[in-house]
């Protein structure tokens, strides 16, 4: 104020300021119209959840007032069987999610830590076969499946087709080109000399692996894990078309039956579709960081 | 075969989008010691197993759809029934079959609406949030929650808003009555683009969580600089912050087309794509759950999916391989 350089000093700066503050407040506006428009879809989902439907029938669908209670979740979680498919989604969803996890420590192990002459050749082919559209080999996985032996214990009918086992199996082999490829590229950035102390001290491979290079790729394996629980939970595809018996459907594809039980009671299909979705969004609100995490390492890294 | 100690490839350190570059530690081949029969066996079975799996399960499926693309057989008795016709399924499809145009042009409309619409604004809105604003964590957490639901559930949760008598989107605009209805799902001229803003719905957040994580990564004096040299905040965007970017524009730019080709869940859930919501991916599936399975024409269609896939893939491969080389 005291050394006027400009005419009016005070005034441009307070200027400036207004319209920064006046840029800001746009922006949160802007930002607030776009989280409100965001989650409403969703809200709206709870809200109709909660509702009768002679409620709704009576007063309207967008509408206040009447009763509330939570008869929806209890009819759809009783009439939907959903404990019976949710048991079907976790015999599938864990051991997928170890199996897929220690094949891809392995492989990636084996390629960013030891040179091979078809080191990256293997990897891209990983990754190809893992960006592909699943619809692509639909159809002589589907007959593959028909055919292909799977002995007692694990198939109750001697092939991979309609069996636990087929679905998991389809899912390790989807996502192990996404893990390798994210594993690989974070135990690439581990020191070398790992592997060479280890080496002096008289490990062998496995050794290096299991209790020097695996205990590093921690934080990887956890964002991993939340990611593959997320997306092999969300599966809609192969179950739907590699299991057969309804009763032994994943939750997600299950939904498509629980629609043709409720018909029209949109209701219940809001009640069951809130149930469906609390496995993910409680990942969401837990780990969230994870999931994040999980994502952009797959894509900041190529 | 296997070499201990040296590696063909750099360790290159994480999110170098940035541009700060790798730091490029000597691959000397040092030798150690040949590794013993034991440990080649352990590293053989590391390197086997996982491959084996996506070989049986992955790429011998992908070669069979081709082979089947150029037979006819429906599925029942053997492998000796299988005819090998030529290429007449690709001129039946193209020719023949009436959905399989619809269907190219939906997929194709998919994939015009995110590149034109839903990934750049799910990149704005990273830009947006990029900024030390209040309240940043509770924006990005309201606008990412759709992408950790399944699109089974994003299916049901718009079927809410879009059914004719009962959905939200009617009543809001007052078109509940009989005959004054708006079908947003039945209207096979209009439910093409009610899927698609649903659709858009999860795509905007997973863009915008990919994108951030990447501005995060951009190095601030980078702005400073252009911001001291009076560019705006635009042109610091486009003419500093996006070019910078490239590396996670080209996996956002990959990720979007191949979202595209992929998008099946949505529109089998609402109608299994018929009536409006063909699109090369429900056609393959409809072709072998029908009652009618045609094994070689749907593969037909399979191997157009796979031909147009080929190029995203391919050109995410080589900027992975770059990179590995830097």
């Amino acid at each position: 104020m005291t050394v006027g350089v400009r005419p009016h000093p005070g005034q441009a700066a307070s200027g400036a300021a207004r319209r920064r503050k006046l840029r800001r407040a746009g922006l949160h506006a802007f930002l607030i119209a776009m989280s409100v428009l965001w989650v409403l879809p969703l809200a709206w989902a709870v809200y109709t959840s909660f509702r009768p439907y002679e409620e709704t029938n009576r007063l309207g669908y967008v509408s206040i007032g009447g009763i509330y209670n939570l008869d929806n979740y209890i009819e759809s979680w009783t009439r939907g069987e959903i404990v019976k498919y949710f048991i079907n989604t976790a015999i599938i969803l864990v051991p997928a999610v170890i199996l897929v996890l220690f094949l891809a420590s392995v492989m990636a192990f084996a390629v960013s830590r030891y040179s091979w002459r078809f080191n990256l050749g293997l990897l891209m082919m990983f990754t190809a076969a893992n960006l592909l559209p699943p619809q692509v080999i639909i159809t002589p996985l589907f007959r593959m499946f028909l055919r292909l032996p799977l002995p007692a214990p694990l198939s109750d009918n001697g092939v991979f087709y309609d069996q636990y086992v087929g679905i998991m199996t389809i899912h390790v082999a989807f996502q192990l080109g996404f893990c390798t490829f994210v594993l690989s590229n974070y135990m690439k950035t581990l020191p070398r000399e790992l592997n060479e102390a280890a080496v002096v001290d008289g490990a062998g491979v496995w050794r290096t692996f299991w209790s020097v290079i695996l205990p590093l790729t921690r934080p990887a394996l956890a964002a991993l894990a939340t990611l593959q629980v997320t997306w092999i939970y969300n599966d809609f595809f192969w179950a739907l078309i590699l299991m057969k018996t309804g009763s032994k459907m994943p939750i997600t594809s299950a939904l498509n039956n629980l629609k043709g039980q409720f018909f029209t009671d949109n209701n219940l299909i809001a009640a069951g579709s809130i149930i469906v979705a609390i496995p993910t969004l409680i990942v969401f609100f837990a780990l969230q960081k994870q999931f994040v995490s999980g994502l952009t390492l797959g894509s900041t890294k190529g | 075969m296997i070499e201990h100690g040296a590696s063909s490839a750099t360790p290159v350190p994480p999110a170098s989008a940035g541009g700060t570059g790798s730091s490029g530690r000597g691959a000397s081949r040092r030798r150690y010691r040949p590794l013993t029969e034991r440990d080649r066996l352990t590293l053989g079975l590391m390197v086997g197993v996982p491959t084996a799996i996506v070989t049986v399960f992955i790429l011998l499926p992908t070669a069979a759809s081709i082979v089947l693309s150029f037979t006819s057989w429906n599925g029942i008795g053997g492998l000796e029934n299988i005819k090998f016709i030529g290429l007449k399924n690709y001129t039946d499809l193209i020719s023949i079959y009436k959905p399989f145009w619809p269907a190219v042009i939906h997929n194709l409309t998919w994939l015009v609406f995110f590149l034109l619409i839903a990934t750049p604004l799910g990149m704005f809105l990273a830009v947006l949030l990029d900024k030390n604003i209040r309240g940043t964590r509770i924006y990005q957490s309201a606008l990412y929650m759709p992408v950790v639901l399944s699109l089974a559930i994003v299916g049901f949760i718009w079927q809410l808003i879009y059914a004719p008598e009962q959905g939200l989107l009617n009543n809001l605009l007052g078109r509940t009555a009989q005959g004054n209805q708006i079908s947003w799902l039945g209207d096979p001229s209009l439910n093409l683009w009610a899927v698609l803003v649903a659709a858009s719905w999860r795509q905007v957040g997973y863009v915008m969580v990919l994108y951030l994580a990447g501005l995060k990564s951009v190095d601030p004096a980078l702005r400073e600089a252009a911001s001291i040299d009076g560019a705006s905040e635009a042109q610091s965007f486009f003419r500093v912050v996006f070019p910078v970017m490239r590396p996670i524009n080209i996996v956002i730019l990959v990720i979007t087309v191949i979202e595209s080709l992929r998008a099946f869940d949505l529109a089998f859930i609402i109608n299994k794509g018929l009536n409006g919501l063909e699109l090369l991916s429900t056609l393959v599936t409809n072709n072998i759950i029908g009652e009618t399975s045609r094994i070689g024409f749907g593969s037909a269609i399979a191997v157009v999916l796979l031909m147009v896939s080929v190029g995203p893939i391919v050109v995410y491969l080589v900027r992975a391989l770059r990179e590995d080389r830097q």
